[in-house]
């Protein structure tokens, strides 16, 4: 492993880390044995939404604790949680129009469009692009556009305006899913078959047959050619 | 080009051989040459890396030495000091582990009228559910049937599966995507609305049906936001379940739970407890890197085992064949079989295939493990094994702006460290990635304890001795909706009193001293420790030991 040792400093303290490490990482090998600010180590989940600063410089960074490699100099702290607001609904009482959204979530008005969201985002997710179809009632684009949100709520700490865009974008993806996404025929047909008790003869067929039978079966099963 | 240069070398190899690749089709192996290829390579043939139990329901038995470790291990509670009679959360079902087939369990239990909480070990959907990628199978589309998904889990199970385990997940199947997309999850689909859906290995139809390369992620997060709206639901986060508690009868009564904020323990009592704590992958088996989730320490079924209920299949794990060999900081971590359903090649470091992309996960990855250890694998600079898997190709098969449409997750995760996904192949090498068996179950869940049930990864038998891609989503929301409607019936029908205690801890510990003496680890482990010590894993992922 490469041990070319560098300086960080975790919420103010000094330590020197291999350079080839991960953020997460690098707090591990200081010797936090973490809870909190860590989750699926691969990306997906959000828990590890971090904000620093290199020294010398103003500007404040988000990322990924366990996508992004320390650098020199990094001024690391952890966001344990964040209190986001996130009303009580039930989606089946509502019909997917974006009304809906604004009854629930009526700060979304208040969006002055300064993009710092889209700026916190670790994901690079247009997130005013989506808070503005979500304002212009097209909520198909704006649960498009959020489709790769981790739900970290780095936009959401981040806006000047308070808004809990993050919550906002699931239900926005919820509405289209379930109310405005066209419907598969195919899929209520076999359910439908599967309750008259179509395959029932046929599966208590394969359940009952031996190993041998069953290996037979299956070497001479048809595979459908790729599209 | 970003690799360093030894490595440049070999990826411009792979770009010459592609184009004489694209038109070889590698030819599927017979059911004999799979049996030898795994019998030599794969890791749960490895008889030095495995160990007996000596204690417990499974006395016997041989599973992986990491695992037999916390099976056989002492609980963190003591047996009499917790001042029995009060208890700080009474419930109808309590449901240990918060990802996907927790949250399936409640949604449906609270459905069926029962009072439900949720421990979960850290923040609720902080689980595997969340960083499946690749899809969820179910035989919906004209061509297919409940019956050919049959045959087609239980021949990549290598026909050990349990039957009737099987017949509920596939016949459940079509139901549940139906379940889901009425929760508000967005699959892939064509502009008629039918499902777009793609082949996994070993599938001999096309049912994968996904979300992006976010399946997991998306049906997650809307069944974790489903389970908020739902005022009979309460949830603790970061109170892991420590110990069941039992009636003298050995009747499965509640929990211990370990508050970590405030390192207090909690006493809920339940008249139905639903376990699905899903896997183990941060036990490192073998010292293998893991795809698995920070929380994934096999709690519940140290849990179980130490109430009495049986396990099976627990000699087996799945390495899936494409974890990330470099760059460095992401070793272990999952790509998607999803980039080889699309097209993309295995190949050496001559360029080479040397495996058909889509036979089942355990025979690719014998395979990868076969090409390194004779001399046909590419070395990192750190020194991890490695293959090139071939994803420029599905570029050129599948059109320009595949890649980044279809995998829109694994592109960021790469251009995060400077890979162009649809530009230039990568270094992929099996991890750690499923526990094929758990907790032993019948079609509704209930094991070999009365009250007790298990639902998803923590559960075994489904899937046999290898898991087809996409059949894991798939699992924890057939038996997590299976478990809740048992659950809350249980619950419903347990009209009596009843007494929780601690009776099978005070057993299990003289059983311990008898067969292992002292010297026992405490589990369950709850989180791995990476922190930097002697015998520590720096980087948690396999990246080398101090």
């Amino acid at each position: 492993m490469n041990e070319n040792l560098i300086d960080i400093y975790i919420m103010g303290e000094h330590h020197q880390v291999p350079d080839s490490l991960t953020i997460l990482q690098a707090l591990e090998y200081a010797g936090y044995r973490l809870t909190r600010g860590v989750g699926c180590r691969g990306g997906f989940c959000g828990a590890c939404a971090t904000v620093y600063r290199v020294n010398g410089d103003y500007h404040l960074k988000f990322a990924l604790a366990c996508q992004t490699r320390v650098e020199p100099n990094m001024q690391l702290a952890m966001i344990p949680f964040f209190p986001a607001h996130r009303p009580r609904y039930r989606l089946s009482e509502l019909k997917g129009t974006a009304q809906e959204v604004l009854d629930i979530y009526p700060e979304l008005l208040r969006c002055y469009g300064c993009n710092t969201c889209t700026k916190s985002c670790p994901q690079d997710i247009d997130v005013l692009g989506y808070v503005s179809a979500l304002l212009r009632g097209e909520i198909a684009l704006a649960a498009d556009i959020s489709f790769d949100c981790i739900m970290c709520g780095l936009c959401v700490s981040r806006c000047p305006a308070e808004l809990v865009k993050h919550h906002a974008a699931l239900l926005c993806r919820r509405l289209y899913g379930s109310r405005l996404a066209p419907r598969s025929t195919h899929l209520a047909q076999r359910i439908a078959e599967i309750r008259s008790g179509k395959f029932k003869a046929e599966l208590e067929q394969l359940k009952n047959m031996d190993r041998k039978q069953l290996q037979e079966l299956y070497a001479a099963r048809e595979v459908e050619p790729e599209e | 080009m970003s690799y360093p240069s030894p490595l440049e070398e070999l990826v411009r190899r792979v770009n010459q051989t592609r184009e004489q690749r694209l038109k070889q089709s590698f030819p599927r192996l017979g059911a004999e040459e799979k049996q030898t290829l795994l019998k030599k390579f794969h890791p749960d043939y490895r008889a030095d890396s495995f160990a007996e139990l000596e204690v417990g329901p499974n006395a016997g038995e041989r599973a992986p030495k990491e695992l037999v470790r916390v099976l056989e291990g002492d609980s963190p509670v003591s047996d009499g000091s917790l001042g029995f009679g009060e208890f700080e959360y009474e419930t109808d079902v309590l449901v240990i582990g918060g990802g996907g087939a927790g949250c399936a369990a409640a949604i449906t239990a609270d459905d069926a009228g029962a009072r439900v909480i949720i421990a979960t070990k850290l923040r609720l959907g902080d689980a595997n559910t969340m960083m499946a990628q690749g899809g969820i199978q179910a035989a919906d589309k004209e061509n297919d049937s409940p019956a050919i998904h049959y045959l087609d889990v239980i021949g990549g199970g290598h026909f050990t599966n349990i039957p009737e385990l099987v017949e509920a997940l596939v016949t459940d199947a079509p139901e549940a995507i139906q379940w889901l997309e009425n929760l508000g999850v967005i699959f892939d689909k064509n502009p008629d609305g039918s499902m777009k859906t793609i082949h996994g290995g070993g599938t001999s139809r096309r049912r994968m049906h996904t979300c992006r390369d976010y399946t997991g992620a998306e049906i997650m997060r809307t069944l974790r936001d489903e389970v908020k709206s739902r005022q009979g639901i309460t949830v603790l986060e970061f109170s892991p379940a420590v110990e069941l508690l039992t009636t003298p009868e050995g009747e499965a009564a509640g929990a211990i739970l370990l508050n970590l904020n405030l390192n207090r323990y909690l006493r809920i009592k339940a008249k139905t407890v639903i376990i699905t704590t899903g896997g183990s992958g941060r036990l490192h088996y073998q010292g293998f890197p893991t795809s698995n989730h920070y929380g994934a320490t096999g709690d519940g079924l140290v849990l179980a085992y130490r109430a009495g209920a049986r396990l099976a299949f627990i000699d087996t794990m799945q390495y899936h064949p494409t974890g990330v060999a470099f760059p460095q900081q992401i070793v272990g971590q999952l790509v998607t079989e999803k980039v080889r359903s699309l097209g993309a090649q295995l190949v050496n470091r001559n360029g080479e295939q040397f495996v058909f992309p889509l036979e089942t996960r355990d025979v690719v990855a014998s395979a990868i493990i076969r090409e390194c250890q004779e001399g046909r694998g590419v070395k990192t600079p750190a020194g991890v094994d490695g293959v090139w898997l071939d994803t420029p190709m599905i570029e050129v098969l599948k059109g320009p702006g595949t890649v980044k449409r279809e995998l829109p997750a694994m592109v960021r995760q790469f251009a995060r460290f400077g890979i162009e996904l649809d530009k230039e192949p990568i270094l992929v090498y099996p991890t750690l990635h499923y526990q094929n068996g758990g907790v032993a179950i019948d079609a509704m869940c209930h094991t070999s304890v009365r009250y007790l049930l298990v639902a998803g990864e923590a559960s075994g038998g489904v899937h046999g001795r290898n898991r087809l891609m996409g059949n894991s989503l798939l699992d924890v929301i057939v038996f997590g909706r299976r478990a809740g409607r048992e659950g809350a019936q249980l619950a419903k029908e347990r009209t009596g009193s009843f007494f929780p205690g601690l009776e099978h801890l005070s057993r299990w510990r003289q059983l311990l001293r008898e067969r292992k003496g002292t010297g026992v680890s405490v589990s369950p482990v709850l989180l791995p420790d990476y922190t930097r010590k002697p015998g520590n894993r720096i980087g948690g992922q396999g990246v080398g030991e101090v």
